[in-house]
C-alpha cells in the first residue's frame, strides 16, 4: 500500500523536476546560471492561472486533445514499475496496452494540431505521426526481448527482472537494448538530436510546433503531460539500464530517484554536446534504433 | 574471457551497420580502423599468450588500425571528397539489408557443422555477417574509396573466421592476405588518383565512358 | 454466455436454419414490391422495413444457434444433375451472419435517405439488387453443396456489379465495374477448378464433413491453392486486390459499406470453410497465409496513407484489415502445425474478433463517407475541411470509427489486435526460433501507419477551415442516415469497453473450428487481459472526464478570448494555405517510396520564381493494376490482334478450318 502511494506521489509530483534538471544542466554547459530547478513547477502554476486564447477555427477536438493525452499518459504511469516495485496496475499483457496508450495520446495531439488549420501545426503533426510510426516497432522489439528474458507478459515483471546477473550473462544485448531505449526516449520526447524543445522556429520543430496555439491551462496540461511522458519512458530506461535492487524498499526508491535525476542530466549533456539532426536523417537514426533492438533480440535467442 | 570476446564481436557487427548507414567517408574510415583494432585484440582473448601471439596482435593493430586507414584517408584528402553521394541503393535500404544479412548469418551459423566448442561463440555469425557487409559495401557504393573500405571489411570477415580455425594463426597466411590487401590498396590509390585527375571525380560508374562503342 | 444455460434459447424455439432461410427469402424479394408499385419511394421504404425485420429475425436465428440449439439441414431436390442441394448453418457461419444482418439492416435504412427514390434515378434497381446481394451472402454462408454455393456466389458477385455501376454514366464507374467483373470471374474460375477437384476427391458436390479429407489426397494442395486464389481475390488479399479500391470508391456509400464490411468476409469464409475440410494442413500453408497477410497489411495501409480520395483510403484500409485477419489465421495455422495452443487460440480469436469488429467500424466509416459526399459533393479529402462545425452529429461518430480502426483503446479495434500481440509475444517468449514473434513489430508498424492515415482522414476532413465552397456549405445528414451510424458506433463502444462480450461470442466458434477443448481455451485467454482492459478503459474515460470537467470549469472562471490561429507572423492566411491531406502524408509516403511510388508531376524550377503558369500533379497509382496488369493485357491484346487475320470472311476458308480441325482430331490419337 505504501508503495502504491509513493508510486503515485512520485509519478505525479516528480516529472517536472526532470525538465528543471535538464534545463540547469544545459545552462551549466552554456556557462549560465540557468533557471532554478523548480522553474517548471512555477511555469505550470503560472499557466494554470492564466486565461486562454482560442482560435476561431477550433472545435471541441482542440480542447479534448490535451485532456485525452494527459489521461492516457496518466494511465501509462500506473502500468510502469518504479524503483523495483510492482506497478499499481499490473496484469498479463499490459505491455501492449502501454504501447497503445501512447498511440491514443498521439492520435489526439495530432488531431488537436490539425484543428487549428495552421500549416505549421499540420507540419508538426505530420512529422510526429511519421516518426512515431518508426519508433513503435523498436519499442516492441525491446519489449519482446525483455519479455523473453523474464518469461512474462507483465510489465512489472519484465522491467524489474533485469539484474546484475542478467547484465553479466547477456551484457551485449542489454547494452544494445539500453541504447535503443535511450534513442526512443529522446525521439518520443522530442529532445535533441530529434527535435529542439527550446526553439520556437516553426521549421525546426515537431512537438513544439504542434502546440503553438494552445494557451493557458491547456498549455499547462500539455507541458505537464510531456514531463510525465519523459518520466515514463525514462523509468523504463532506468529499469533496464540500472539493474540494482537492494531489497530495502526505501533505498530502492532513493536509488530510483537519483537515477532519474542522473538520466535527466545525461539528457541535458546530450542536448548540450549534440546538434539537432537534419530532418531527413531522423528516420535513419530511428531505423538504426530498430535494428539495434532487433539485434538485441537476435542475441537473446542464441 | 570468451563472453568478453563475444561482446567485442557484437561491437564488430555494430560497426558493420554503422558503415552501411553513414555517408561520411572519414567516419567510415575511422570505423574500419576501430574494427581493425578490435580484431587485433581478439586473438589475445581466445588463445594463450605467447610471443608469437603478441607479434600478431601488434602487427594487426598496426596494419589494420593505423597504416591502411591512414593510407585511405590520405587518398581521401588528396581527392578532395568528403562523402559518398548517391549510392546505387540508398542508405536506409542497405542498412536494412545489412540487418537482414546479419540475421541470416546467425541462422546459417546454426546450420553449419561446427565443433561443439565453437557452437556457442559468436565468431562464425560475426565473420559471415562482416563478409556480407563488405560484399554489400562493394556492390552498392559508387566511389572507389568506399569500395576499398568494403574490401577491407570483407578481409576482416575472413580474418574473424580464421581466428577460430587455428590455435596459432599461421603468420604466413595472414601476412599474405594483408600483403594482398596492401598491394590492392596501393593499386587502388594510384587508380583513384588517375581517375580523379582525368575526370575530376572518382565515380567508378564514369569508367563506363571508357568503353568502346 | 447462453451456452451455460444449456439447451435451446428459451424465447426462441424455432429452428435456426428455417429462421435464417425465411430471413434470406424476405431480404431477397424485398425490392420486388418497389418494381410493381408505381410509387418508387414507397417501394424503397417497404424494402427497408422488410430488410430490417428480416435482419432482426436473422439475428435471432444466429443467437439461437450460438446458444446451442441444433440446426437442421434443409434439402432441396432440384432437377439439376448434381445431387440434392443442402443448406445448413453451423458455428462458423454465425461468425459471418452476425455482422451481415447488422450491417444489411443499417445499410437498408441508410439507403432510404442516401439514395432517395424521389430525387435520384436507379433507386428501384439499387433496392432490388441490394436485397439480392444480402440474401445471396446469407445463402453463400449456408450452402453445403458446391453447385449451390457457386450459384449463390455468382448472384452475390453479379448483384454487387449492378450495385456498383448504379452511376453508370461516369466513365470511372464503368471502368472500375469492368475491372471488378473481370477480377471476380477470374476468381470464380479458380473456384470452379477447386469445387471440381473437391468432387473428384470426395465423390459428391455436397460439402465434405469437417476434417474428413486427408492431406495426402492427390488434389489436396491444388484445392487449397485454388481456394486461396479464388477466395483470396474476393477477400482483397494482395496481389489480387486490384479491383477493390476502384469498386469500393465508386459504389454508392452504403453499398461500399456492405462490400467492405461483408463481401470481403465471404472470401475469408470460403477459405476457412475449405481449410476445415482437411484433417491436417500442410506445413507451408500457415507461413504462406501469414506472409500474404503481413504483405497485405503493410502495403495496404501504406497505400491508404497516400490516398487523396476519401473512399479509396477506406478501401485500402480494408485491404490492411483483411491482412490483419489473415495474420491471425496464419498464426493459428502455424500454431496447429507446431502444436502451440497459445498461437492457435490467440491467432483465431484475433482473426475472428477482427472479422466482427471490422464489419462494424468499416461500415460505420463508409456510411459516414456517404454523409460527407452527400454534404460536399466530392470525394477529394483535400477539398473538404472544417466539417466538424457543419456536421455536429456525424463528426463524433466518424471520430469513433477512426479511433476504432486504428486499433486504439478504448475501442473495439484494439481487442482483436491485443489477441494477436499476446500470441506473437508469447511465441517470442517460449519458441526457440520465434519467427511468429516478428508479427508484433509488424503490427506496431501497421498501427502507426493507420494512425497517419486516419488522423489525416479525420483531421483534414473535419478540422481546420473549409477548403472549398462546397465544403463550407455542407450540411449534416438526416436521422435516417445518422441513426444506423449511431447504432454501429454504440456497437464499437460497447464491445470496446467490454471485450468479454466479443470473446464469449467467438469462443464457441473457435472451439468448433479448432477442435480444442474449452479448458485449454480458458487457460490461454486468461493470459489476455480482458477484465483489466475493461477496468483500464473505464478508468481512462473517467480520468478524461474528470480532467475535462476540471479544465472546462477553469476555463469558465478564467478570462478567455477568441482570435485567429497564430500563423507565425503571416498576415493574410487563406484556407488554401492549410496543410492538406497530401502534404500530411507526404513524409511517410516519401519514406515508403518504393512501396507506394506516387507519380508526381511538378514544374521544373529553372528560376527561383516560376515564370509561366505551372501545374503540380500528384496521383497514387495502383501498382498491380496500372503498372503490371494493364500493360500486360494491352500487350497480349496486341499479340492477339495478329490472330485476326484468320477471320477473313471467305466461306470456303472457314470450311477449310473445319476440315483441318477434324483432320487433326482424327490424327491426334495416333
Amino acid at each position: 500500500m505504501t508503495d502504491i502511494i509513493i508510486h503515485c506521489a512520485v509519478a505525479l509530483l516528480f516529472p517536472p523536476l526532470l525538465l528543471g534538471v535538464i534545463g540547469k544542466t544545459k545552462a551549466a554547459f552554456a556557462g549560465r546560471v540557468g533557471a532554478p530547478y523548480f522553474q517548471p513547477y512555477y511555469d505550470l502554476i503560472k499557466l494554470f492561472r492564466k486565461g486562454s486564447v482560442f482560435s476561431e477555427t477550433t472545435t471541441w477536438v482542440f480542447r479534448a486533445g490535451p485532456v485525452v493525452t494527459l489521461s492516457a499518459t496518466l494511465i501509462a504511469v500506473l502500468l510502469i514499475p518504479l524503483g523495483r516495485h510492482a506497478a499499481p496496475l499490473s496484469f498479463s499483457g499490459d505491455l501492449i496496452l502501454f504501447a497503445y496508450l501512447f498511440g491514443l495520446s498521439r492520435f489526439f495531439t495530432t488531431l488537436a494540431a490539425l484543428d487549428t488549420g495552421s500549416s505549421f501545426e499540420g507540419m508538426g503533426a505530420a512529422r510526429e505521426a511519421t516518426f512515431s510510426c518508426l519508433a513503435e516497432p523498436t519499442l516492441f522489439f525491446a519489449l519482446i526481448t525483455l519479455a523473453r528474458m523474464s518469461k512474462s507478459l507483465t510489465l512489472s515483471t519484465i522491467l524489474t527482472h533485469p539484474t546484475l546477473a542478467t547484465w553479466l550473462a547477456a551484457g551485449s544485448s542489454m547494452l544494445l537494448l539500453s541504447g535503443a531505449l535511450f534513442i526512443i526516449l529522446l525521439a518520443e520526447n522530442c529532445r535533441i538530436p530529434f527535435d529542439d524543445p527550446n526553439t520556437h522556429l516553426e521549421l525546426t520543430m515537431i512537438h513544439e510546433v504542434m502546440v503553438l496555439d494552445h494557451s493557458g491551462p491547456a498549455l499547462g496540461i500539455i507541458l505537464y503531460g510531456a514531463a510525465l511522458k519523459l518520466f515514463v519512458l525514462g523509468a523504463i530506461f532506468v529499469n533496464v539500464a540500472l539493474p540494482v535492487a537492494t531489497g530495502d524498499p526505501l533505498t530502492d526508491w532513493a536509488i530510483f530517484i537519483v537515477a532519474m535525476l542522473a538520466l535527466a542530466m545525461a539528457i541535458g549533456i546530450v542536448e548540450s554536446v549534440m546538434a539537432r539532426l537534419r530532418l531527413v536523417r531522423i528516420p535513419q537514426l530511428l531505423i538504426g534504433a530498430t535494428i539495434l533492438s532487433a539485434f538485441a533480440m537476435l542475441l537473446v535467442l542464441r | 574471457m570468451n563472453s568478453f570476446a563475444d561482446q567485442l564481436l557484437v561491437l564488430v557487427m555494430l560497426i558493420n551497420l554503422v558503415m552501411l548507414g553513414t555517408s561520411r567517408l572519414n567516419f567510415s574510415i575511422r570505423a574500419v580502423a576501430v574494427q581493425g583494432v578490435i580484431l587485433g585484440i581478439l586473438p589475445g582473448l581466445i588463445h594463450p599468450f605467447s610471443g608469437h601471439l603478441a607479434g600478431i596482435t601488434i602487427g594487426i593493430i598496426l596494419a589494420k588500425g593505423v597504416v591502411i586507414p591512414y593510407l585511405i584517408s590520405d587518398a581521401v584528402h588528396k581527392a578532395h571528397i568528403k562523402r559518398e553521394v548517391e549510392p546505387y541503393i540508398g542508405y536506409v535500404p542497405t542498412l536494412l539489408l545489412g540487418a537482414v544479412f546479419t540475421a541470416i548469418s546467425f541462422a546459417f551459423a546454426e546450420k553449419l557443422p561446427l565443433a561443439p566448442e565453437h557452437k556457442d561463440l559468436l565468431f562464425v555469425p560475426a565473420s559471415i555477417a562482416t563478409l556480407l557487409t563488405g560484399f554489400l559495401l562493394l556492390t552498392t557504393r559508387r566511389k572507389a574509396i568506399s569500395q576499398v573500405i568494403g574490401y577491407l571489411v570483407m578481409e576482416n570477415g575472413i580474418f574473424i573466421f580464421g581466428m577460430l580455425l587455428t590455435e596459432a594463426m599461421p603468420v604466413m597466411v595472414e601476412a599474405g592476405a594483408l600483403l594482398d590487401l596492401l598491394v590492392g590498396i596501393f593499386v587502388m590509390g594510384i587508380v583513384i588518383n588517375h581517375i580523379s585527375r582525368e575526370f575530376s571525380s572518382i565515380d567508378t560508374s564514369r569508367l563506363r565512358t571508357l568503353k568502346e562503342e | 454466455m447462453w451456452g451455460s444455460r444449456g439447451g435451446a434459447f428459451v424465447f426462441f424455439p424455432a429452428d435456426p436454419t428455417t429462421c435464417l432461410l425465411v430471413a434470406a427469402t424476405i431480404i431477397a424479394f424485398s425490392g420486388v414490391p418497389g418494381l410493381l408499385l408505381n410509387r418508387p419511394a414507397l417501394g424503397q421504404l417497404i424494402a427497408a422495413l422488410c430488410i430490417v425485420a428480416a435482419s432482426i429475425l436473422g439475428e435471432l436465428g444466429v443467437i439461437a444457434l450460438l446458444s446451442g440449439s441444433p440446426a437442421s439441414t434443409c434439402r432441396i431436390d432440384w432437377p439439376l444433375p448434381f445431387g440434392p442441394a443442402l443448406l445448413s448453418v453451423d458455428l462458423l457461419s454465425t461468425l459471418f451472419l452476425l455482422p451481415l444482418f447488422l450491417v444489411a439492416g443499417c445499410a437498408s435504412i441508410y439507403s432510404v435517405a442516401y439514395w432517395p427514390a424521389r430525387e435520384k434515378a436507379g433507386a428501384g434497381k439499387l433496392t432490388l439488387f441490394l436485397g439480392l446481394f444480402a440474401a445471396a451472402m446469407v445463402v453463400v454462408v449456408m450452402a453445403r453443396h458446391g453447385v449451390l454455393f457457386l450459384m449463390a456466389w455468382e448472384v452475390m458477385a453479379l448483384s454487387a456489379y449492378f450495385l456498383l455501376t448504379t452511376e453508370q454514366q461516369s466513365s470511372e464507374v464503368q471502368r472500375s465495374g469492368t475491372v471488378y467483373l473481370i477480377a471476380t470471374h477470374t476468381g470464380t474460375m479458380a473456384l470452379f477448378v477447386m469445387f471440381s477437384l473437391l468432387r473428384g476427391t470426395s465423390g459428391t458436390f455436397v460439402f465434405p464433413l469437417s476434417h474428413s479429407i486427408s492431406q495426402a489426397a492427390p488434389a489436396a494442395s491444388i484445392i487449397i491453392v485454388t481456394a486461396l486464389i479464388g477466395f483470396g481475390g474476393k477477400a482483397g488479399l494482395m496481389p489480387l486486390h486490384f479491383w477493390l479500391p476502384g469498386a469500393h470508391a465508386n459504389a454508392p456509400s452504403h453499398v461500399s459499406a456492405m462490400m467492405s464490411g461483408l463481401m470481403l468476409k465471404m472470401g475469408i469464409y470460403g477459405i476457412l470453410r475449405t481449410l476445415s475440410f482437411f484433417d491436417v494442413l500442410p506445413d507451408w500453408l500457415g507461413w504462406l497465409i501469414l506472409l500474404i497477410g503481413t504483405w497485405s497489411a503493410i502495403i495496404g495501409i501504406a497505400l491508404a496513407a497516400a490516398q487523396r480520395d476519401l473512399k479509396r483510403l477506406l478501401a485500402y484500409s480494408s485491404i490492411e484489415n483483411v491482412g490483419i485477419i489473415f495474420i491471425g489465421i496464419g498464426l493459428g495455422l502455424v500454431g496447429q502445425r507446431t502444436n502451440n495452443p497459445y498461437l492457435v487460440i490467440c491467432g483465431f480469436f484475433g482473426a475472428f474478433i477482427h472479422i466482427i469488429n471490422h464489419g462494424m467500424f468499416k461500415s460505420l466509416l463508409f456510411l459516414g463517407s456517404g454523409v460527407l459526399i452527400h454534404g460536399t459533393g466530392t470525394r477529394e479529402i483535400d477539398r473538404m475541411g472544417g466539417l466538424a462545425r457543419r456536421m455536429p452529429v456525424t463528426s463524433p461518430l466518424f471520430l469513433v470509427g477512426s479511433i476504432a480502426i486504428c486499433g486504439l483503446p478504448p475501442l473495439n479495434g484494439f481487442v482483436g489486435e491485443l489477441f494477436l500481440y499476446v500470441g506473437a509475444i508469447t511465441d517470442g517468449i517460449v519458441d526457440p526460433l520465434p519467427l511468429a514473434a516478428l508479427i508484433a513489430p509488424v503490427l506496431a508498424l501497421v498501427g502507426g501507419l493507420a494512425v497517419i492515415s486516419f488522423v489525416k482522414l479525420y483531421g483534414i476532413i473535419f478540422l481546420g477551415t473549409p477548403r472549398s465552397e462546397a465544403a463550407s456549405h455542407s450540411h449534416d445528414a438526416t436521422a435516417a442516415m445518422t441513426g444506423p451510424m449511431i447504432l454501429l458506433t454504440v456497437g464499437c463502444l460497447v464491445t470496446g469497453l467490454a471485450p468479454v462480450l466479443l470473446v464469449r461470442l467467438v469462443t464457441p466458434v473457435v472451439i468448433f473450428f479448432t477442435g480444442l477443448a474449452f479448458p485449454d481455451i480458458v487457460r490461454v485467454t486468461s493470459q489476455v487481459p480482458l477484465v483489466p482492459l475493461t477496468i483500464v478503459n473505464i478508468m481512462l474515460i473517467f480520468l478524461a472526464l474528470v480532467i475535462g470537467v476540471a479544465y472546462l470549469l477553469r476555463l469558465r472562471t478564467s478570462p478567455r478570448s477568441l482570435g485567429a490561429t497564430w500563423r507565425c507572423g503571416y498576415l493574410e492566411p487563406t484556407s488554401r494555405m492549410q496543410y492538406t491531406g497530401t502534404s500530411f502524408s507526404e513524409m511517410a509516403v516519401g519514406l515508403l517510396g518504393t512501396i507506394v511510388s506516387p507519380s508526381i508531376r511538378r514544374p521544373g524550377l529553372a528560376t527561383p520564381i516560376p515564370t509561366a503558369q505551372a501545374r503540380f500533379d500528384y496521383t497514387v497509382t495502383e501498382t498491380v493494376l496500372d503498372r503490371i496488369l494493364t500493360p500486360t493485357l494491352q500487350w497480349v491484346g496486341l499479340a492477339f490482334s495478329h490472330l485476326r487475320k484468320v477471320q477473313n470472311g471467305q466461306l470456303h476458308i472457314y470450311i477449310l478450318y473445319i476440315f483441318a480441325t477434324l483432320f487433326i482430331l482424327m490424327v491426334w490419337p495416333l
